[in-house]
């Protein structure tokens, strides 16, 4: 019987009601029941009066929270799967990564390619394309093009040989990198010739035009962020580092220059090593309502301790470190979302409500699609993750289906009961 | 009619709600049988709302087999406004508990044609096969619902505009800006709460003595429309004693002694 009820109500129409549960919402974690349909959050108030319907399935979350789920601006690969190398199979790579960032609480995010030759833009930037996410994985929002026009002397990691200049403008973006058309984030050095005329162009396409591997000083990043820049790359990392009379691009988190109503953002390395806690503390009271919190993590994430040959590299993982093996110099990020939060909040003594919305809430508004991703807000996706007090991950929820749930940290069996239509 | 005394504010809510579980639970609603609830909003009753949201959540009552009506309604009011009676009694009672929707009503300050929202309303109290249990609260000037002083004690469900007195009080809630409280509300008449088979009257607060007192100890008078209910078969006032101030010693005592039978009253 209980079966034969759940058919008679057609899957879109079905109204999920999470209760017994802690929402995130407006900065609050607050008592309230979560009320999903066809994939989105509703308001239950209008659902009690107008249609006079009762919830049709009732999940007893035993006291969790729930937040937005998390959305990466920066990560490079994992698995073993690295976006800007593995460029013969970058699709079933993309769908792999997208996949495994489930079990971290990710359910959107931008692939990120580093600096790479003209071919690889041309050959991957077709198949990255935005994608609706689900059992399958997170929801691609568009890629991350990190360089090639940055700066040679703020490289880091990327290859010096690949790196431009714009010598012919907007023109010279688009020869690049050939279909622009799932680009949603670009990276680039804004004391390089031409920059404010190319940032005016993408933000004119909705772009979202990030400063970073550059040695600019803060001149530059006012002249880039009143042209339409709203972002910093991995703030503190690849760029000038702070000083009083020459603060660079990270006195742009205290610049009074920056436009009436206009944030700008950073995203920062919360991986406990590629910022120190204090540069944390430092960026967080500075400009907290910026603040995003990135993984920046490369192809080693998710993968066991050991050595691993990855491209053209052999990383060794050890201590939750990826390293160049057989030596000590680090290598990238391998530190999945849930735990960047989790370090991020130990070392800022930041309220829970922050650390989550510096996840979900800040990237999404910096990519103006707050008003569908990053909250619980009526209308918005529902795409949430039940966590405990330790933001632990229970499960992971994409458009109101369960697409991850935890074997080690599961709830007691998820209490549901159907009710039949009375229509 | 009784006059139960309790000590404080919350023990009133207390008191209450389980009278309102005893009701419905000694009635057994059933599908063919439902127990029908007259409700009223404002900050008295919300401890008894808590009080059987509790007792709901631990399983010793349900509301699948129970109707409700409410009072009283803003004319004009959104819905989803912080003022307006379905605003609240959506937050604070309805949205905890496992009441059919179908089964609850609220007089609708927005519609079209008011009038007719009024008549419907006493149509469906009689077509539900009148109330039960109608609780009430009452204002300082003795109103209960919105049947201002003055209102017909035999008046029906309708639109109904609003004392100077209760338009100041209600000021606080519209920024103590007196041009924005509603001026018009629609409410039950107090004919219609007189229908109910028992009527559950709450009172807290001194500031509500003298309401009380006229309520109880004067004659039946328009100008204080709680009193109408002396002529109810089976009325009982909730107060606590703050509420008594305005009380003689001789009636605070009298019912006061009759406590263990009140007791009784709620024994489950």
């Amino acid at each position: 019987m209980l079966s034969q009820s759940v058919k008679l109500i057609e899957p879109s129409q079905r109204l999920i009601k999470f209760k017994n549960c802690r929402i995130l919402r407006d900065h609050r974690i607050f008592r309230e029941d979560l009320w999903v349909r066809n994939g989105k959050i509703i308001n239950p108030e209008r659902v009690f009066f107008d249609e006079k319907r009762q919830a049709h399935l009732q999940i007893d979350c035993h006291n969790a929270i729930i937040s937005p789920g998390f959305i990466d601006l920066q990560i490079n690969g994992g698995y073993g799967v690295d976006f800007s190398f593995d460029v013969n199979t970058v699709e079933s790579g993309v769908a792999k990564v997208s996949k495994g960032l489930l079990a971290h609480g990710v359910t959107s995010f931008c692939p990120t390619l580093v600096t790479s030759p003209i071919e690889t833009y041309h050959q991957v930037l077709p198949k990255i394309k935005r994608k609706a996410g689900g059992k399958h994985g997170a929801t691609i929002l568009g890629v991350h093009v990190e360089g090639p026009f940055i700066s040679i002397e703020k490289k880091g990691a990327h290859p010096e040989n690949c790196i431009r200049t714009f010598e012919n403008g907007f023109e010279t973006f688009e020869n690049v990198y050939g279909d622009i058309e799932n680009i949603s984030i670009v990276t680039l050095a804004p004391e390089k010739p031409r920059v404010p005329e190319v940032i005016t162009e993408l933000a004119r396409r909705g772009i979202v035009v990030s400063v970073g591997h550059s040695m600019a000083d803060l001149m530059h990043g006012e002249t880039a962020v009143k042209h339409g820049a709203t972002l910093i790359t991995h703030l503190f990392n690849a760029m000038m580092p702070f000083h009083h009379r020459d603060p660079g691009l990270v006195g742009l988190l205290a610049s009074n220059e920056i436009p009436e109503g206009k944030t700008v953002y950073f995203g920062i390395i919360t991986d406990g090593i590629h910022t120190h806690n204090a540069a944390l503390r430092i960026a967080y009271r500075t400009h907290p309502s910026g603040l995003i919190i990135v993984t920046d993590a490369i192809s080693a994430m998710g993968l066991e301790e050991g050595t691993h040959r990855i491209g053209q590299y052999t990383i060794e993982v050890r201590d939750h470190k990826a390293f160049i093996a057989g030596t000590n110099t680090l290598c990238g990020s391998i530190a999945p979302m849930d735990e960047c939060v989790r370090i991020f909040k130990a070392a800022t003594n930041c309220p829970l409500e922050f650390a989550l919305e510096a996840a979900s809430l800040h990237p999404a508004k910096c990519l103006e699609i707050s008003d569908r991703k990053g909250t619980l807000n009526y209308g918005a996706d529902a795409d949430f993750i039940l966590m405990d007090d330790n933001l632990v991950i229970h499960s992971t929820w994409i458009a109101g289906e369960c697409v991850f749930e935890s074997e080690s940290h599961a709830l007691p069996p998820v209490v549901s009961q159907w009710f039949e239509d009375d229509d | 009619m009784r006059l139960v005394i309790l000590q404080n504010s919350a023990t009133v809510g207390e008191w209450s709600a389980k009278y309102v579980m005893k009701r419905i639970n000694d009635f057994k609603p059933r599908p063919e049988k439902y127990f029908v609830l007259g409700l009223p909003t404002g900050s008295t009753p919300l401890a008894m709302y808590k009080k059987l949201i509790e007792y709901h959540k631990a399983g010793r009552i349900s509301f699948k087999y129970v109707k409700t009506f409410n009072m009283d309604e803003y004319v004009g009011l959104p819905r989803d406004h912080p003022e307006s009676y379905h605003y609240y009694m959506w937050n604070e009672f309805f949205k905890h508990i496992d009441i059919d929707p179908e089964n609850v009503h609220i007089l609708d300050g927005n519609a079209s044609d008011l009038v007719a929202e009024c008549t419907n309303f006493e149509a469906k109290i009689k077509e539900a096969g009148g109330v039960e249990l109608f609780i009430g609260g009452i204002g300082p000037d003795g109103h209960i619902a919105f049947n201002e002083p003055g209102s017909s004690l035999t008046s029906r469900t309708r639109v109904k505009t609003l004392a100077q007195d209760t338009l100041e009080a209600n000021a606080r809630f519209f920024n103590n800006d007196i041009t924005k409280v509603l001026t018009s509300a629609l409410t039950v008449g107090v004919g219609t709460v007189m229908d109910a088979k028992e009527v559950m009257i709450l009172i807290t607060g001194a500031h509500k003595s003298f309401a009380l007192y006229k309520a109880i100890e004067e004659g039946v008078n328009h100008m204080w429309t709680v009193s109408a209910f002396q002529l109810h078969p089976a009325t009982l006032f909730i107060c606590d004693e703050d509420a008594t101030l305005e009380l003689r010693v001789k009636t605070v005592k009298y019912f006061k002694a009759l406590s263990a039978v009140h007791s009784k009253m709620i024994e489950q």
